[in-house]
């Protein structure tokens, strides 16, 4: 007979910590006691260090590369350059767009800060001396930094390596310096939509490159015993066995002899996606040398080598009726992928999911297209802290919206509610062909305007017009709002792969015969706290308390196969394996259930933490119990154990939405803009932990904060990289950031198994087109309808130089 | 290169080791002493993830020679918590009150703040905003740093009060 006294069902769903509760972080005991074991922290015997020789120039032959100094310093064992690749067909790697990266400089340096020599030295000290002693020679060549004169007749030629080379991975290549040409759509309706328009409005929106730049840098120990012939390397990795089978199929080195670890990462916000040419440099030192090489970039090359974002230069045009339907949208995009084209894009999707770009509208007809072209840049081309591609449409967008609102003299909000997709819409296909999941836009939006009051906001502005206007402030303020769409959670197998591994993720559970577990998952946690929410997943699916359940992730040797963190994919996929795996686990212990209870399986009922007898609670077992039982009882036509594996594809996206205004107040004379609020409400779904999902909104807002009030790597006419170290590459504060204000609805998805969407990138592509409408909305009535981002002190004063009201 | 004799309290522990005189303080900490709490982040003095205690103040270890720190009194994130072992106030915060999510940043962020509320055992939002601005997070958009750190204060306050 079971304990007599039971705990009530609230205080058992309690003690479970499940889906839905704030429970504190599992992760935070070592972080805070300096017990985290990030990459750097990482020493083992006899430990090599690598450094790289850097292009100086943006474009340049090399001439030749002198490496004697170097060799003679004390301490240096090698200097690896692409002729010593070369024999192991090793100086080029596949990107993962389907192109091909330099791994050590062949002949031509491409960008500024390529990497040309790999330095191996018994220290970090050695390496960097050994790095000033290679000479390298150079023959400049003229360097192409402007995407749109990429395609011209007379431009450079880059990539002398595809010579001749007409079709690219994804279709033609109509010059020498083009890459692809993407399109998603009916062109000739929506031209002849917007030639029959009462209203077009057409922009030129850019989206300037910046950098994710996460505090820690990129950087991996590789180490190859050459006793049993496995190479182990431990990295930075977001996606860790992509890269084992990437590693394997570069070096022909056996899949099941190589195994990639994530440690702790110090965020990721997708610079850790992709494979850079220091991992391969670790792994073939450490291959020749036979000793552990570890590689750590330093923040200036983090900056200017590894994974720049966005760098879109996107032509919206929008058409309308008079009252302001939304009639059609165009987009067409000039991708600057500066030398190589090494975008983390899902094989198909060489635009990543642009083609979101109708956004939360209902739109009758649309068309996209994208041309990539190479430029003398640094290669990347990653989703920073998005979707792929979707902070670029979503910024499209809604910028484009703004702008129809000016010619159309509505207000903004007005405009999005008139044209949202309505609820009884979902499941709702777009014009690009996406099947949007689930949604009750105008109850976010409506909630939105009310928690600001937003009318009392304009009101405020009017007032705030005409005293600037009579002279009595040097302040104007502004209103941005915007409505968001995210697509998430890539992918469906048909249709969504990366080097053709399909996108699922996955979830092994195994549960101990005390009634604790351990669950493996493909993904890694680079500060979201996965050992947190999963396990608050498991606890509510299985049944046995979140502090009961170990997670683990990142070591491809145990984990089961996945395809990493990225594009707000682990709730919605791995989250979903979770649970599925979960289930499994409860359909095997419903089965010893019943054989225990003497009844049939389908007379129980799952409560909690425990099957019952059906109209008699009072008969149960509880999942701790059914756990020892699955050990030591011998239940006919049952094996022993209870463990079980999901591999979970999902049958689609999810498309997590919100609604964010913020109000701004912006000094004509020095460019400040003050943030005076911000509130965003956030539409993710179930809820897993909102104590997380709050802090999730708050980083990404902030990111948000970062790109569009000042965040840009640039280039000048000779290819030097500006604003290459954190000098000029702005990241906030505590002071510039603001206190910001969350919200939620929560419509699930209908699909999930959860019904959970993702939400960590949701902040980042709704907060940025937040700020820019705010800053452009505070020089509306001059007559502005669009400046460029950054939105920095010097550009707002030239904003406002321009429409003459400087002092 | 000749070495030179570096001799400080770290953590309470006396150290006394021969290192190259442009040793990097944070790279002694790190691979000398195996003390990983304190991390590099940018090398130039800005991320604020290698901030250490020297002598009463808040310093960057990564823009600082060893020698600098001779016969200093050096505490890292290692060093806050109680003799017995017992967390600081602030590292029980941080996690109450979700000021970290990496954890990168967390270490120096921490160290800093012990200082600041020595410092201003009772600042405003502002002045923990302040206070806080040479160590940069990319995670937790600061908001819920400044609270824990304010939570903090006002526990270590009160904890005085009761003693007094």
């Amino acid at each position: 007979m079971n304990d007599q006294a039971t705990p009530s069902a609230a205080e058992r769903a309690e003690k479970l910590q499940g889906l839905g509760c704030s429970r504190k972080r599992v992760e935070d005991a070592r972080f805070t006691q300096g017990k985290g074991n990030y990459i750097d922290d990482m020493k083992l015997p006899g430990m090599l260090f690598g450094d790289f020789v850097r292009s100086s120039y943006g474009h340049a032959r090399i001439t030749s590369i002198n490496k004697d100094a170097a060799l003679a310093l004390p301490g240096v064992i090698a200097v690896l350059t692409a002729e010593d690749l070369k024999p192991l067909n090793l100086h080029y790697m596949p990107t993962l767009a389907g192109d091909v990266q330099a791994v050590l400089a062949d002949e031509k340096v491409l960008f500024q800060n390529q990497e040309i020599a790999f330095v191996i030295a018994e220290d970090r000290y050695i390496a960097a001396d050994a790095v000033e002693l290679v000479e390298v020679d150079y023959e400049e060549l003229p360097a192409l930094v402007d995407a749109f004169k990429a395609m011209d007749a007379d431009a450079p030629v880059l990539r002398e390596d595809l010579e001749g080379k007409t079709e690219g991975a994804h279709g033609p290549r109509n010059h020498h310096n083009h890459i692809f040409y993407w399109e998603e759509g009916d062109k000739e309706g929506t031209e002849k939509a917007i030639a029959e328009a009462d209203v077009v409005a057409e922009e030129l929106i850019t989206y300037p490159r910046c950098h994710p730049s996460p505090i820690e840098t990129c950087g991996c120990v590789a180490s190859m015993d050459k006793v049993s012939g496995k190479l182990t390397i431990w990295g930075t990795f977001q996606a860790p066995h992509a890269v084992r089978t990437v590693a394997s199929l570069i070096t022909n080195i056996a899949e099941h002899n190589i195994r990639i670890v994530s440690p702790d990462i110090g965020g990721g916000f997708g610079n850790k996606v992709g494979v850079y040419p220091g991992y391969i440099c670790a792994a073939v030192a450490s291959i020749v040398t036979g000793v552990p090489v570890k590689w750590i970039e330093d923040k200036i090359e983090n900056l200017t080598a590894t994974a720049f974002a966005r760098d879109y230069h996107m032509t919206g045009r929008i058409a309308a009726t008079k009252d302001g339907k939304i009639t059609a949208l165009d987009c067409h995009v000039i991708a600057d992928h500066g030398a190589f084209d090494a975008c983390a894009d899902p094989t198909k999707f060489p635009a990543g999911f642009f083609s979101i770009c109708t956004g939360s509208y209902d739109i009758p007809v649309a068309h996209c297209g994208v041309d990539g072209v190479y430029t003398n840049k640094a290669p990347g081309g990653v989703a920073y802290r998005c979707s792929f591609r979707v902070t670029e449409a979503a910024y499209m967008i809604e910028r484009m919206i703004d702008v129809l609102a000016r010619k159309l003299d509505v207000d903004p909000a007005e405009l999005r509610s008139k044209n949202l997709i309505r609820k009884e819409q979902f499941p709702y296909t777009s014009a690009l062909g996406w099947e949007y999941d689930s949604g009750d836009y105008q109850t976010a939006m409506d909630k939105a305007l009310a928690a600001v009051d937003y009318k009392a906001l304009r009101a405020e502005q009017a007032a705030n017009r005409q005293a600037f206007t009579n002279g009595e402030t040097r302040s104007l303020m502004g209103v941005g709002v915007a409505f968001f769409t995210e697509i998430v959670g890539a992918g469906p197998v048909k249709n969504c792969d990366i080097l053709g591994l399909g996108m699922f993720d996955s979830c092994e559970i195994r549960i101990h015969p005390t009634g604790s577990a351990v669950a493996r998952l493909g993904t890694i946690s680079q500060g979201q706290g996965h050992a947190t929410t999963f396990a608050q997943i498991l606890a509510t699916e299985i049944g046995l308390p979140a502090e009961d359940i170990t997670v683990e992730e990142g070591d491809t040797d145990t984990a089961p196969y996945g395809l990493g963190t990225y594009g707000s994919r682990s709730t919605p996929v791995a989250g979903a394996a979770a649970a599925m795996a979960g289930r499994k686990i409860r359909a095997k212990a419903q089965m010893i259930a019943a054989y225990l209870l003497e009844v049939h399986d389908n007379d129980l009922e799952w409560d909690i933490d425990r099957f019952q007898v059906k109209g008699n609670p009072e008969q149960f077992k509880t999942m701790k119990e059914l756990a020892f039982a699955a050990y030591n009882q011998a239940v006919p036509g049952i094996e022993p154990g209870l463990e079980a594996v999901s591999y979970y594809d999902p049958p689609n996206m999810t498309y997590p939405y919100g609604a964010y205004i913020c109000v701004i107040d912006v000094d004509v004379d020095t460019g400040v803009v003050d943030v005076r609020r911000f509130y965003a409400l956030d539409d993710c779904g179930t809820r897993i932990n909102p104590m997380i999902i709050e802090g999730q909104v708050h980083g990404g807002l902030t990111e948000a904060l970062a790109i569009a009030m000042g965040q840009e790597i640039s280039y000048d006419k000779l290819g030097n990289v500006k604003g290459g170290s954190l000098m000029d590459y702005y990241l906030p504060t505590a002071v510039e950031t603001p206190v910001w204000e969350t919200d939620h609805t929560e419509v699930p998805s209908p699909h999930h198994p959860i019904g959970a969407k993702g939400v960590g990138e949701s902040p980042n592509v709704g907060g940025v087109p937040a700020f820019s409408n705010a800053v452009n909305d505070a020089f509306a009535h001059l007559g502005l309808t669009h400046t460029q981002m950054p939105h920095d002190h010097w550009r707002v004063w030239k904003t406002a130089q321009s429409l003459g009201i400087t002092g | 290169m000749s070495k030179i004799d570096v001799k400080m309290t770290v953590n309470g522990t006396e150290v006394e080791k021969a290192a190259d005189p442009r040793t990097l303080l944070i790279h002694f900490l790190r691979e000398e002493l195996d003390i990983t709490g304190p991390h590099i982040g940018c090398d130039t003095s800005h991320c604020g993830a290698c901030t250490v205690d020297l002598d009463g103040k808040s310093v960057k270890s990564c823009t600082m020679f060893v020698g600098q720190a001779n016969g200093a009194e050096v505490t890292t994130i290692e060093g806050i918590s109680g003799d017995d072992g017992s967390l600081h106030v602030l590292q029980d915060a941080f996690r109450e009150h979700h000021g970290l999510q990496c954890g990168f940043c967390t270490p120096g962020m921490i160290t800093r703040a012990y200082r600041l509320l020595q410092e201003n055992p009772d600042p405003t939002d502002e002045e923990i905003r302040f206070g806080i601005a040479g160590n940069l997070c990319r995670c937790t958009g600061y908001q819920n740093i400044v609270k824990a750190i304010r939570v903090a204060a006002q526990q270590l306050n009160s904890a005085q009060e009761a003693a007094e």
